[in-house]
């Protein structure tokens, strides 16, 4: 089966029922999207399918409509996206576990509301838990992520 | 060594300094350094936390990142007195070895209030410091890593700069008087900087000073600033490393199912169904359970589930409701502790003038839920075991490997990865055993284990469920008596069993905390009550100070509101330690409490000094169509010294969090021997649209400086349930609290 993920076509030769997660994980390699919970409840496994946020853990493989993106593909280390820098800004991280999760659902909501609310913002995030408890600084993050991007958007 | 831990709880007050108990020379002998077993050609080890070669330097920062920032808090201590910035500097958590001992983790052991800063009481210390060294656990827990590493690594940092520089003197020909050092180079008088990899083979032959002198504070330009995190940049791009993530050539994916009475053995089992998949290489035996080797980990954990099982049944209760039973029976025995016994209780409580309260709190079983279920990689070829792990024990690690495959520690590697989550779970090695297990039966191909969540879920090592009950005595509005008995099963017993330690002392976690609190009261009491073990048991984040918190300023609270007098007036009379006075004072100002609020608004405070640290907190609720929601919270602490605030802030936050997960929503049940639980459908946690928004103040009152993973956790199921007690005037005296209000 075919996949464009991160704007590359990859080939994989598995069972059409193996969620997407153990696909981009174990067959691809790419590690950035975690195993939380399998059953969709935690949100640690978010992916983008088309630019909407899905959990790769309970989606399979040939379920997969669209072309993916994964955090491997919203930002690099010498790239950040506008997101991530205000994650690096606001400290956000901390076992860190949930954090690609947390972004590519962020990301997901700032590029359907501009300028969310914090109630968009919790409702938005709702689905992505972390232990940790950086809800404070994620939701703090996200504001700064909005006007980051407005700013892009205007230069 | 449980020989020694055990003569050294046996000393009781009379101190003995560590010289005299253990012999001088045992005592100050230094273990090997570990970095100099693999030098690479050209590299020079200065202590076990500086490598340093032509190239650039290398720092050791030897605990385990689970979140807490230490990697770079720790990594600040040595740079900011080597003279390095971090940027300039690569950081590892490096090798498993006893010269990263954690003296300070037991220091509670020593049986003396965390107030108490005697001579004697010091001596105390100074004794379980030295066990603790001794013992060689490089363990991160109990809020130790920073008072641990405070001095020790800064010397490090200083004794290594000292050997760069007395290298540069000689090379260079300068008296050393006449040279400094600037961010990693070597200024001569005339101004010329050199790096200090230029001297790093000259280093390499000076005595290395054994105390070096430390800069003042006042010159610190990394310690008492928020740094940004090491870690930051790959956690929020997906190329951070858990031991989840690793790839090796050839590898392959491993779940496995052990009995869910937990302890339990497996009878038999038919895994026809399971191996017919083609995807399916391997079951494996391991303790009390099954492992399935594939070719992905969903192939894995979908054969795993067609595995017929036949499991043996455990010996604890088979229901909840058995277990509490087992729990309030000891109540009637002897305690176990006797910490505090201050007047004459007894006395004060049949005087027919007081007005009198009893009451009896509850908690439950909790899991940790770690973000990452437990995992681990593990090779075995070729006489070598090579093991990726997320470990708050590497050393405990090396030692199972050793017992399991009779290989010696110089052939064993833990490569200790990030960790998604600890709370004092990976303190634990019972799934890096399995996968040691599973490598042996794969010889030559390396296994990447995971676990799904429901096995993380039901096969933790929970908090205990505890009991705790009162009585307590008024005098013209005065609290003249407090009765605290408080019942579990001994979570540091068998922790420590578990790690091969077997002591017979009366169990600390059971009161931790509540028994020197620093509260006056005339007639003060706290005894300890140790049940059977039930459910396996171990330390969750702040350990028994998580539920003693709850027990002990829900009391408190219902004795200030019987006497008519305000919580935090009443808590600030019986406060005998002034940096405890001044978080409480400073939590009241940030929170304006007694000011009026909205209606259906209403505060609760809590107060608790654990790990060191003594924290308030206060939660203002509001009720709301949608239910009760918590819509600001306010936290004070004292940790001494506050390396970097941001990150002390942080870890305030997160305890918080924790402990309103388990306050509102966390409970593990057992029916039928098994626990009921087993995702985060049924275990959740505290999410974004649920947590308030929230104030921290950080104090330096205090004399040591602290850690602070732990203690922003006790304080809060009081304060919630103080608050919920504020508006609608319910005393709710078991957790979780979602049993009896409705939440957002």
């Amino acid at each position: 089966m075919k996949l464009t993920i991160n704007g590359q076509d990859h080939e994989v030769d598995v069972d059409p029922e193996t969620p997407l997660l153990w696909v981009l994980r174990d067959e691809i390699g790419l590690t950035g999207t975690k195993y939380g919970c399998g059953i969709a409840m935690c949100g640690a496994c978010t992916v983008h399918i088309n630019g909407e946020p899905r959990r790769s853990c309970s989606l399979p493989l040939k379920l997969v409509d669209g072309d993916i993106t994964t955090i491997e593909g919203v930002g690099s280390p010498e790239a950040l996206s506008a997101v991530q820098k205000a994650w690096v800004e606001h400290q956000v991280a901390q076992c860190g576990f949930c954090q690609s999760g947390q972004i590519m659902t962020a990301s997901a909501l700032l590029s359907q509301i501009d300028n969310p609310t914090d109630e968009e913002i919790d409702k938005a995030m709702s689905g992505n838990i972390c232990r940790c408890g950086t809800y404070v600084r994620i939701r703090a993050a996200i504001h700064d992520a909005a006007s980051r991007l407005k700013n892009e958007g205007a230069a | 060594m449980g020989k020694i831990l055990r003569r050294t709880f046996l000393i009781g007050s009379t101190a003995i300094v560590g010289g005299a108990a253990f012999g001088y020379y045992q005592v100050t002998k230094k273990y090997p350094n570990p970095l100099e077993a693999n030098l690479a050609e050209g590299e020079t080890a200065l202590t076990p936390y500086v490598l340093i070669d032509k190239k650039g330097i290398t720092l050791i920062s030897p605990r385990a990142e689970m979140g807490q920032g230490v990697r770079t808090t720790l990594a600040a201590l040595v740079a900011e007195e080597l003279d390095v910035s971090l940027e300039s500097v690569n950081v590892i958590h490096g090798p498993a070895s006893k010269a990263y001992y954690n003296a300070a983790l037991l220091e509670e052991a020593a049986g003396k209030a965390v107030t108490d800063e005697s001579a004697g009481a010091e001596r105390m210390r100074g004794i379980v410091r030295v066990v603790g060294k001794m013992m060689g656990n490089q363990t991160t827990g109990g809020s130790s890593s920073t008072p641990d590493a405070y001095e020790r690594m800064r010397k490090a940092g200083a004794a290594a700069r000292y050997a760069l520089l007395k290298a540069a003197s000689k090379q260079l020909n300068q008296p050393i008087s006449q040279l400094t050092t600037e961010n990693g180079y070597i200024i001569s008088p005339d101004g010329t900087k050199i790096s200090y990899t230029e001297f790093s083979e000259g280093a390499a032959k000076i005595k290395l000073p054994a105390h070096p002198p430390l800069k003042p504070k006042s010159q610190w330009k990394l310690l008492g600033k928020s740094l940004d995190r090491l870690d930051m940049v790959e956690k929020v791009t997906g190329t951070a490393q858990y031991a989840m993530d690793v790839r090796l050539p050839g590898m392959l994916y491993a779940t496995v199912k052990t009995n869910p009475h937990l302890g339990a053995g497996l009878i038999d089992y038919d895994g026809s169904k399971a191996t017919a998949s083609s995807s399916v290489k391997q079951i494996v035996p391991i303790d009390n359970g099954l492992a399935v080797i594939a070719t992905n980990s969903w192939a894995a954990f979908k054969a795993i589930e067609e595995i017929d099982f036949n499991w043996e049944k455990a010996s604890y209760p088979e229901t909840t409701k058995d277990m509490v039973d087992g729990v309030a029976a000891v109540f009637d025995e002897k305690p176990d502790s006797t910490l505090r016994d201050d007047g004459d209780v007894e006395a004060a409580l049949s005087d027919n003038d007081n007005d009198q309260i009893e009451m009896e709190y509850s908690v439950p079983y909790l899991a940790h839920s770690t973000m990452e279920p437990m995992n681990a990689v593990a090779h075995f070829r070729e006489g070598k075991l090579d093991i990726w792990v997320g470990s708050q024990a590497p050393t405990r690690c090396v030692t199972i490997a050793e017992e399991l495959t009779g290989l010696n520690a110089k052939d064993i590697t833990i490569h200790n990865m990030w960790l998604g989550g600890g709370f004092g779970r990976r303190g634990e090695t019972d799934f890096v055993k399995q996968a040691i297990q599973i490598a042996m039966a794969t010889e030559g191909t390396p296994v990447k284990m995971i676990w799904t969540r429901e096995e993380d879920m039901r096969h933790d090592v929970y908090r205990p469920l505890t009991l705790a009950r009162f009585k307590g005595a008024l005098k013209n509005n005065k609290l003249t008596a407090y009765d605290m008995r408080v019942a579990s099963s001994p979570a540091a017993i068998d922790g420590l069993a578990r790690q091969g330690t077997k002591v017979n002392i009366p169990d600390p976690t059971i009161v931790q905390n509540a028994w020197d609190n620093p509260y006056s009261i005339e007639n003060y009491r706290v005894y300890g009550y140790r049940a059977p073990t039930m459910l396996p048991i171990g330390f969750w984040r702040s350990v028994g100070a998580s539920q003693n918190a709850f027990f002990q300023e829900s009391a408190i609270d219902e004795l200030a509101h019987k006497a008519g007098l305000d919580p935090i007036a009443f808590r600030l009379e019986l406060l005998n330690h002034n940096p405890s006075r001044k978080v409480l004072e400073t939590v009241r100002d940030m929170a304006d409490w007694g000011s009026p609020l909205p209606s259906g608004h209403s505060r609760g405070v809590a107060f608790y000094l654990s790990f060191g640290v003594p924290t308030a907190q206060i939660i203002e609720v509001a009720q709301t169509p949608q239910g009760l929601k918590m819509v600001n919270a306010y936290i004070a602490a004292d940790v001494g010294i506050a390396l970097d605030p941001r990150n002390v802030e942080a870890q305030l936050h997160s305890g918080m969090v924790y402990g309103l997960t388990a306050a509102i929503m966390g409970e593990i049940t057992v029916e039928d021997g098994q626990v009921i639980q087993s995702n985060f459908h049924d275990y959740d946690a505290l999410r974004m649209y649920q947590t308030p928004d929230i104030h921290v103040k950080i104090l330096e009152n205090g004399s040591k400086i602290r850690g602070i993973g732990e203690p922003g956790t006790p304080p809060a199921a009081p304060a919630l349930g103080n608050a919920i007690f504020a508006l609608t005037g319910k005393r709710l005296r078991s957790l979780p609290f979602h049993h009896n209000v409705d939440f957002v």
